[in-house]
């Protein structure tokens, strides 16, 4: 049985963060798995938690009553779902649902803000890890909001 | 489509080849694999990656990538998607319907390059028919290269093309194949977001890799940007540029790009010789 430590060290997103500010961190996590279909979080709800996935495939979807549901992204093994966390009013903004068997890990973003306030190089390296996954979900969206294949390439 | 006589195939370059339709395969709403014999003279030999004048007599004239296989000597295969009068008419052409050939030109994908190392192929959209040929000849020797990795984006799963293709190159010709697309409903099983999003993780080695890129221009250019971002090196990426072909053979102008006509000094061609012209708005 691996330490969250241990599965946090080995996380892309965590890669470079020194033994002690791991173990900080750690102590606001704990494992986590979805089911498939299993909804982790709706948008409007608050956003108490932010998971990174381990093994799986998590939809990022949104619901428009006249398309139905839309998966607008899908983030799998070592990456990460959710910053509404970090942000306020701390609600989630899209709906996120486990595609597949998902394990994970699952921060309580209270949690973790407290410990930025007290710290706040711990905040630093984290919001530049978080801003580095809004920059390219943001150029994601951007690329998808062009249509690029909707004209002849 | 107009029936005409057979002849002998044309030593005039501007004059096209009469090719008979043997199969119509709908591979989405708009777009069509023709699979074309000649009615005279020996088939086509061609490259990965070159491109011929398809005719349709009476409407006109355009450019399309080869997409079939070129280990193969079945018949020439062009995919083409229905985006204005011409392309209309040569998707409605149904077998038995002949069009016209000029071809095949232009410089082509020249994988050989990537012999010993890895190779990374990202296409978008119809962007994955100029790869075919190439893929399948990758299939053929495929001991001669290490990794190879397509990544591949569609619009939406329906707009996903070569299906059974994909399917066989991951189970039967050690290929890694990586689907996504721009937006899909909860029943897709795959991944959802940009092709570009793939290449930043992965599998292969960028200091031994070899590039070839395919798809719309903004495609590429952000392919391009995370290939460089991996360390892969400036003159191992390769672009297929798409202008208006009109000659094929270096003469009328219309593909012009600076100094280089795409007809003739491409399609592909090196990002090295592209770098000052990408995202030139007067270009």
């Amino acid at each position: 049985m691996r330490t969250i430590e241990e599965l946090l060290n080995d996380s892309p997103f965590y890669h470079g963060l020194p033994t002690e500010v791991l173990a900080h961190v750690a102590g606001c996590a704990q494992t986590a798995r979805f089911e498939p279909g299993e909804v982790m979080f709706r948008a409007g709800q608050p956003a108490n938690t932010f998971f990174l996935v381990r093994h799986g495939r998590v939809s990022i979807e949104l619901h428009n009553p006249s398309r139905g549901t839309i998966t607008l992204d899908t983030v799998h093994d070592g990456e990460i779902v959710g910053w509404s966390w970090l942000v306020p009013p701390y609600l989630w903004t899209f709906d996120a649902r486990a595609a597949e068997a998902t394990s994970a890990v699952a921060f309580d973003g209270a949690c973790l803000r407290g410990k930025c306030d007290a710290d706040p190089g711990l905040g630093y390296a984290l919001m530049q890890r978080v801003a580095q996954v809004m920059y390219e979900r943001l150029q994601s969206a951007r690329v998808q909001m062009l249509d690029m294949y909707g004209a002849p390439t | 489509m107009t029936a005409v006589e057979p002849h002998a195939p044309a030593a005039d370059p501007m004059l096209p080849r009469p090719f008979r339709v043997v199969a119509h395969h709908l591979d989405t709403d708009d777009t069509v694999t023709l699979s074309l014999e000649p009615m005279a003279g020996d088939p086509l030999e061609f490259a990965s990656g070159q491109f011929t004048m398809l005719h349709a007599f009476g409407v006109g004239e355009v450019p399309i990538s080869i997409s079939g296989d070129p280990t193969w000597p079945g018949p020439l295969v062009h995919t083409i998607r229905d985006v204005g009068n011409v392309t209309h008419a040569l998707v409605g052409a149904g077998v038995g319907a002949v069009v016209g050939v000029r071809g095949p030109y232009g410089r082509g994908w020249d994988v050989a390059d990537g012999i010993g190392g890895d190779v990374l192929l990202a296409a978008g959209g119809i962007g994955l028919a100029p790869l075919r040929p190439v893929l399948w000849e990758i299939a053929d020797r495929r001991t001669d290269f290490d990794r190879v990795v397509l990544l591949y984006g569609a619009r939406s799963p329906s707009e996903v093309l070569f299906g059974p293709d994909l399917e066989r190159w991951a189970q039967e010709c050690g290929i890694e194949v990586e689907v996504t697309v721009d937006y899909a409903p909860p029943t897709w099983q795959g991944r959802v977001g940009p092709v570009t999003k793939l290449i930043s993780r992965a599998g292969f080695d960028p200091h031994r890799t070899l590039a070839l890129v395919c798809g719309p221009e903004i495609m590429m250019t952000l392919s391009t940007q995370a290939l460089l971002g991996r360390g892969v090196a400036p003159d191992r990426v390769r672009l297929s540029m798409e202008r208006n072909m009109k000659c094929g053979v270096g003469l009328c102008g219309h593909c012009q790009l600076r100094d280089l006509f795409i007809c003739v000094d491409g399609p592909v061609l090196p990002y090295t010789e592209l770098v000052d012209l990408l995202d030139v708005w007067e270009l």
